[in-house]
């Protein structure tokens, strides 16, 4: 037994060497590293080759950490698209609301100067852009033209309809209830009969958007922890693939923290490389559905555009991924390191 | 250095690997630890370098108990120690001086502090032109010789050793047990656990003996039982 292993190692060196010739070079490339931080103490210097070292095992199984990454980007992406979906909703539903004119009913009978008061009145409302008045006389004359029943009509004595005000409101971003106070206040006003406005639905549209913000928000949170378990799963398998290292560095005075360090590392990796992919996809598929949407925002006249992540978005986003892979890894590799330690 | 008082150790479900062992080392000593394979050999030195805890009784290293040392604490008191594998225990996708350094850099050793002390050691084993090589390119001597040097680098005051000439020939193995002879010349602690009783018996140092578990008076251990070695020899 003693003597064939002897022969079984001798015999390695010639299978290994297109190996060794690899290997080779990441040695002068460390000792390169090494020339630049000889100023670096220590602690921080072992701190900057664990980072490196990480990075650089990620490399040598490119397709699976490539794999990894992607799952974790889209992960990551899916909340995000989802919650500038939101936002961009609540955009157009703003503009929505702005767009909504108030129907103002005056009273039947009031006399031409009461409503040029009236109208005056409203007119200088602070939320009030401007306003069109039709008297009763031009209201019946629209309705003729557009009913198409004005033979009919015209056998009336009397005009039935009352005299007519289209109010419409300032520009209130994305503020619904303003144009709710207007409508009170407006209707509170003597020789008003009836303030109309189509509201509602933007409400309960506003409501609805406010479920689905809930939604997207559980759904964030679930795939925040999909990214966990992700990461912690990856670097279970890195834990098990590299038991004899962590063996052996056990075995020479490594303690828990220093044999945890790559594999924190490589979980802030997995999380700043997966969060930069998600960031990608993401400002991707905003370009992509982009351009229709301004297309079609055109034809309905308006110069709405489709928001993509703002100003530093990204950059949160990726900070959160890097929390979630350091977390992830966190927790997998103190689970993990200890069970192989009594196993 | 060493001192075992009274130490049992029984394996969980099995039966007892060592029993009643008692025995006192000290510093700059160098001994063999001997006995047939399964006499307990690799339990005692696994309880000097706290991989394993006795049952009962007291292992002290440099007056301290290993049973009441902190588990934080186990890294550093390993960091004293130098051990040395019969199966070398070498990182085989690091360089050589990578391997050597490794009990340096988990201790945040300076870097330029690290080559000094690395080349040092492989200087000692007679394999500083190696330092760039593999592990795999070396034969199996070389090897071991680069397991003695990751175990000596931090210059340790004990240096433990489990069979670190079981896959060696005889010549290869007088050279490695020439090494060990060396270091307890400088003042380091040699303990070296071995079943090559003809290699032992000619480097004429103290024997402690196991036999199932039990010391075995070493005044009688080294001749007495040389027959029955040889024959384990054979089937093991
Ligand atoms: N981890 C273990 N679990 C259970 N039994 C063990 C373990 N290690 C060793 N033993 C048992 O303890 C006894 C002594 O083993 P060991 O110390 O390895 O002897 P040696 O090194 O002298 O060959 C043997 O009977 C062996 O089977
Ligand atoms: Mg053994």
């Amino acid at each position: 037994m003693a003597r064939t292993s002897k022969h079984g190692a001798s015999l390695k060196p010639h299978a290994r060497n297109p190996i060794r010739k690899g290997v080779g070079r990441g040695a002068s490339v460390r000792k390169k590293a090494a020339s630049l931080n000889l100023s670096v103490g220590g602690l921080l210097g072992h701190h900057m080759d664990a980072a490196g070292n990480s990075l650089s095992r990620l490399t040598t199984q490119p397709f699976a950490a490539l794999m990894t990454l992607l799952v974790i980007g889209i992960a990551l992406a899916l909340p995000t698209g989802l919650h500038l979906l939101v936002q961009n909703a609540r955009l157009i539903s703003g503009e929505w609301a702005n767009a909504v004119d108030l129907s103002v009913y005056v009273t039947p009978g009031t006399s031409e100067e009461a409503l040029a008061d009236l109208s005056a009145q409203i007119e200088s409302h602070p939320l009030v852009d401007g306003l069109i008045v039709l008297t009763a006389a031009e209201a019946l004359e629209d309705f003729k033209a557009l009913s198409g029943f004005g033979a009919a009509l015209d056998t009336l004595e009397e005009n039935p309809l009352p005299a007519t005000m289209i109010v419409r409101p300032n520009a209130l971003d994305e503020n619904p209830e303003k144009v709710m106070e207007l409508a009170a206040e407006l209707q509170a006003l003597p020789r008003v009969d009836l303030v109309q406005l189509d509201t509602e639905w933007v409400e309960r549209f506003h409501a609805m958007l406010d479920v689905v913000r809930r939604v997207v928000m559980v759904a964030g949170i679930l795939l925040a922890l999909a990214v966990l378990v992700i990461v912690g799963n990856t670097i279970r398998m890195e834990i098990q693939q590299r038991r004899d290292e962590i063996e052996i560095t056990r075995l020479v005075g490594g303690s828990d923290a220093f044999i945890r360090r790559p594999f924190l590392y490589t979980g802030i990796w997995y999380g700043a490389l997966g969060g930069l992919i998600s960031v990608v996809l993401v400002t991707v598929a905003v370009h992509l559905v982009g351009g229709p949407v301004s297309r079609v925002a055109g034809l309905y006249g308006s110069d709405f555009s489709l928001r993509g992540l703002a100003d530093l978005q990204w950059l949160w986003l990726v900070l959160g991924a890097v929390v979630l892979g350091a977390v992830g890894s966190w927790v997998a590799a103190s689970r993990h390191l200890r069970h192989l330690e009594t196993g | 250095m060493i001192q075992f008082e009274k130490v049992t150790k029984r394996y969980p479900g099995g039966q007892e690997a060592l029993q009643a062992i008692d025995f006192k080392m000290d510093a700059g000593e160098m001994a063999f630890l001997t006995g047939h394979s399964g006499a307990g050999k690799s339990t005692l030195l696994k309880l000097i370098a706290l991989i394993e805890l006795p049952t009962s009784g007291h292992v002290f290293i440099n007056g301290r108990s290993t049973t009441t040392t902190p588990r934080w604490r186990i890294p550093l008191f390993r960091r004293q120690i130098g051990m040395v594998f019969q199966d070398h225990k070498l990182l085989y996708d690091r360089s050589v001086f990578n391997n050597v350094a490794l009990p340096l850099i988990v201790a945040s050793t300076p870097r330029q502090q690290i080559a000094k002390r690395v080349r040092a050691a492989l200087d000692q084993v007679g394999l500083l032109h190696k330092e760039n090589a593999m592990p795999m390119a070396l034969s199996t001597g070389e090897q071991q010789r680069v397991g003695i040097a990751r175990a000596v680098v931090r210059k340790p005051a004990l240096l433990i050793a489990d069979e670190p000439t079981g896959n060696l020939d005889p010549e290869l193995s007088q050279e490695i047990m020439a090494i060990f002879t060396r270091f307890s010349e400088v003042g380091v602690t040699v303990l070296v656990a071995s079943h090559d009783q003809s290699l032992i018996s000619s480097l004429n140092r103290r024997l402690i003996t196991l036999d199932q578990g039990r010391m075995v008076d070493p005044g009688i251990g080294a001749n007495a039982d040389t027959g029955v070695f040889t024959g384990d020899d054979g089937n093991g």
